[in-house]
């Protein structure tokens, strides 16, 4: 049974992370402008590209897009979380956290809280936003919380690879350590046409990246199906039980460092 | 001592600052390769959409890490200036016979030996990997040319905006603007096939675009001298905007007598 | 090596928007070859002076003259002929100590050849060939104040600017610099022109004294004229169990008057000087008094600031820090 200090540290840290970031646009805006900007430029810039014979998706090249616009945010979300974390081991904070905590494992289950919160902010701007310009949705209300559930496994998942990292380098320079590997997953996806229509070396990656079933789900249940969805939920949820892992252990070897 | 041995000193040490930060390093040759090799067999099947100008994605979107790499030119002489005078080191420089032109000049010159490195490493990634280009070696020759010269334009950005904001953080908030200008525009598709209006506006306006289609014409077009006259004359008026900009930021800065 | 110039300023103000005025009416003149210290709190003006000095800053009026060159309209030749170590150390982590060296060296316009044999004497001066080699981002901050000296002197100037040369640095590292700059005036017949808010810096090295308090010089001369022009110093017996503060005191004041000290000792400000202390000594063992401690305070740099602007050195610094928080 999990104590009620965890609980009690994870909410502490969580509010301190939402509440600088809320507060600081320089840590705010790059988090919700970027995904923004990337749907608008791929749903906007590349929408003449479901015109390529193939290319059947039925609802829009703009319903396309937002998926993995969405999962893309959703991803970053928790490498930004990720930063964070490692500004704070470099500048010292976390030394007062990890002296402070009865139950130290709630640190990090408060970084990811604050993730999944800051990112619940982007996705519900990123949605309407998309809305707005008329993107189709064919998928039930259920279909449509399997897929904000599922984009909430993912930046789960990225928090813990971030916080891993951070908490093993424990500064900022570790921060393309932490984005290179996340960004080349997205992209070695389908990210601009579906899988059946790529060729060459990136169709043979993209059919074991665990990114193309994440999408592939997605993009079923934006558009009413449940095709790919049986695979990617369990995927997704043992790659956060597996980075979860790392995480704990990243958070050792900072155990073993700051003390 | 002469502006010329001034400005050798400054590039000089600039190159070695450079070389001896990896992630300066890394950078401009990781990322652009990973984003080049992505989106090109991504958007290969782009190539099926009619009126598409060529066979080969990678032909066609080549031009972009060479952009790309402009814009780290940028982050890095900003950043690196903006350093030097956080720290007090241009007080130093300006303390010694330094001339103020030949320090941004002396910065361009170890921007430009890199980029000018950055860019022909662009272009062999491309020839190994098939591309050909249609203007042949004098065209690739033009082509580093271009591209070191737009390298050049946006590191005097970058010099501009260190010397008027004295922060580095300052120039790193530049990188995404930047990198929007760079989306926006008609990187990922010729401007006749973007489909949106307000995007196909925006690109058509966007001075990024003409410097990516001159790069391209020359790997997938051969010689169009329009599209080489519009990119180069971009380039050129950066260029020149971006110095006279920066020298008035020096003097802005450096109060010396 | 005698100079024919040193430094003169007359009316130097400088102002800043908000209507700041950091600087308000420097009058100076140092001589050459001579050490000037040039001490005040924070916030008092001293490096705005400095930076006027140096031609980094124009003067909003006055006139300023060094190496005998005018400060505004002969800018180049007057920073041919200094050199300076400001408040930041102002290096670059990335290089390493020689190059920083060679680099200033090449920019003064030194040849290739002297610029080698110019780097490794200037490093072997402040005690960093060991570390010559390394990037500047590992040397210690004690390391770095000597790299910064070596730097200023790279182009033998005749004269040299330090503003807080030692601030944050241990004991061991400012008493190495204190002797190189001692060194450089006397034997080299460097004119050192030195900002400083310890006062022991100012008292150990400088010929001469400037204080400086909201832009403004309170006070200038020698260390001990100034000090001469407060007071004399005082003596404080405590006396020990037994004996009687009233007998120490009839003592006491037959050698100067009655002045505060602390609350279980008796203070006199001698009438004429150190020399009363052996006769106090006599007097009080011929009474047979025990004295737990007799000590002597002679009046500090300190106690000239207090006297001229009403507040302490330290309290004053104490004060600028409060402001600035304001």
């Amino acid at each position: 049974m999990i104590r009620r200090d965890f609980w009690s540290v994870a909410f502490a840290v969580a509010w301190r992370v939402l509440h600088n970031v809320f507060t600081t646009p320089s840590l705010f805006l790059p988090g919700m402008i970027f995904p923004l900007f990337f749907f608008t430029a791929f749903a906007g810039g590349l929408s003449r590209v479901d015109n390529i014979p193939g290319f059947n998706f039925p609802n829009g090249y703009t319903a396309f897009q937002f998926v993995f616009v969405l999962l893309q945010s959703a991803a970053f979300g928790g490498v930004f979380t990720g930063f964070g974390i490692a500004r704070d081991f470099e500048y010292g904070f976390a030394r007062r956290l990890l002296l402070a905590a009865p139950r130290r494992s709630g640190i990090v289950a408060g970084y990811a809280l604050a993730a999944a919160g800051r990112w619940a902010v982007t996705a519900t701007i990123l949605t309407i936003v998309a809305l707005a310009v008329g993107m189709q949705v064919g998928g039930s209300g259920i279909d449509l919380v399997a897929l904000y559930g599922l984009a909430l496994i993912v930046n789960l998942a990225g928090t813990l690879w971030a916080s891993g990292i951070a908490m093993r380098l424990r500064t900022v320079q570790a921060g393309p350590i932490m984005q290179l590997p996340v960004f080349l997953t997205l992209f070695f996806a389908p990210v601009y046409v579906p899988l059946a229509l790529l060729n060459g070396w990136l169709h043979s990656v993209a059919s074991v990246n665990p990114a193309t079933s994440f999408l592939e789900a997605g993009r079923s249940l934006i558009s009413g199906s449940t095709d790919h969805v049986s695979l990617a939920f369990p995927l997704a949820i043992a790659l956060a039980i597996g980075l979860s892992v790392w995480a704990w252990r990243g958070l050792r070897s900072a155990e073993r460092a700051a003390l | 001592m002469s502006a010329l041995a001034q400005v050798g000193y400054v590039a000089r040490r600039s190159i070695v600052r450079t070389s001896r930060q990896p992630a300066n390093i890394i950078f401009p040759f990781v990322f652009p390769t990973a984003l080049l090799a992505v989106t090109s067999a991504g958007l290969s099947p782009a190539t099926r959409i009619p009126g598409f100008p060529s066979k080969s994605f990678l032909a066609f979107f080549l031009a972009f890490p060479f952009i790309q790499g402009a814009l780290f030119a940028t982050m890095n002489a900003g950043t690196d200036l903006a350093r030097d005078i956080q720290s007090g080191f241009l007080n130093r420089l300006a303390l010694t016979p330094l001339r103020g032109g030949a320090l941004i000049v002396g910065q361009l010159g170890g921007i430009a030996v890199l980029a000018f490195v950055q860019n022909c490493y662009y272009l062999t990634v491309g020839l190994i990997a098939g591309v050909r280009l249609e203007s042949g070696i004098v065209g690739g020759i033009v082509l580093i040319i271009l591209a070191t010269g737009v390298a050049i334009a946006f590191g005097a950005l970058g010099a501009f905006f260190a010397l008027r904001t004295g922060s580095g953080e300052a120039v790193q908030g530049l990188f995404p603007l930047l990198f929007v200008g760079l989306f926006l525009s008609s990187m990922n598709l010729p401007r006749n096939l973007i489909e949106q209006d307000w995007f196909r506006t925006v690109a058509t306006f966007n001075p990024i675009s003409y410097l990516i289609e001159g790069l391209r014409s020359l790997i997938i077009t051969g010689w169009n001298w329009e599209a080489l006259g519009l990119a180069f004359g971009f380039a050129a008026l950066l260029a020149g905007a971006a110095m006279v900009l920066a020298n008035w930021a020096l003097q802005l800065r450096l109060t010396r007598t | 090596m005698a100079q024919a110039h040193g430094i003169e300023a007359e009316g130097l103000v400088r102002t800043f928007k908000g209507d700041i005025t950091a600087v308000d009416g420097i009058d100076l003149s140092v001589e050459p070859g001579e050490i000037y210290g040039f001490l005040g709190p924070n916030g008092a003006g001293k490096s705005t002076t400095v930076h006027m000095l140096t031609t980094l800053l124009p003067p909003t009026s006055g006139t300023g003259r060094v190496a005998g060159f005018d400060i505004v309209k002969e800018g180049p030749k007057v920073r041919s002929a200094i050199g300076a170590a400001l408040q930041e150390a102002a290096l670059d982590n990335l290089l390493t100590g020689r190059e920083h060296l060679r680099l200033q060296c090449a920019l003064h316009g030194i040849s290739r050849a002297e610029r080698k044999v110019r780097a490794q004497e200037l490093l072997e001066r402040v005690g960093l060939t060991l570390a010559a080699d390394r990037k500047v981002g590992g040397y210690s901050g004690g390391m770095k104040r000597r790299l910064d000296l070596a730097l200023a002197l790279a182009h033998r100037p005749t004269i040299l600017f330090l503003d807080e040369p030692t601030t944050g640095l241990d004991v061991q590292s400012r008493s190495a610099l204190w002797g190189e700059v001692a060194r450089l005036a006397r034997e080299d017949g460097v004119t050192v022109f030195l900002t400083t808010q310890y006062l022991e810096e100012a008292d150990a090295l400088a010929d001469r004294v400037g204080i400086i308090d909201h832009g403004h010089i309170v006070a200038e001369g020698t260390p001990a004229e100034l000090k001469a022009q407060i007071g004399r110093p005082t003596v404080e017996a405590i006396p020990a169990d037994g004996a009687t503060p009233e007998a120490v005191s009839r003592i006491m004041e037959q050698f100067g008057e009655p002045t505060g000290g602390s609350a279980k000792g008796v203070a006199v400000r001698l009438e004429h000087g150190v020399q009363d202390l052996a006769g106090i000594v006599r007097a009080l063992d011929a009474e047979g008094i025990k004295l737990e401690n007799l000590a002597l305070h002679a009046p500090s740099l300190d106690d000239v600031f207090l006297a001229k602007t009403g507040r302490s050195l330290e309290g004053a610094a104490e004060e600028e820090e409060a402001e600035v928080e304001a």
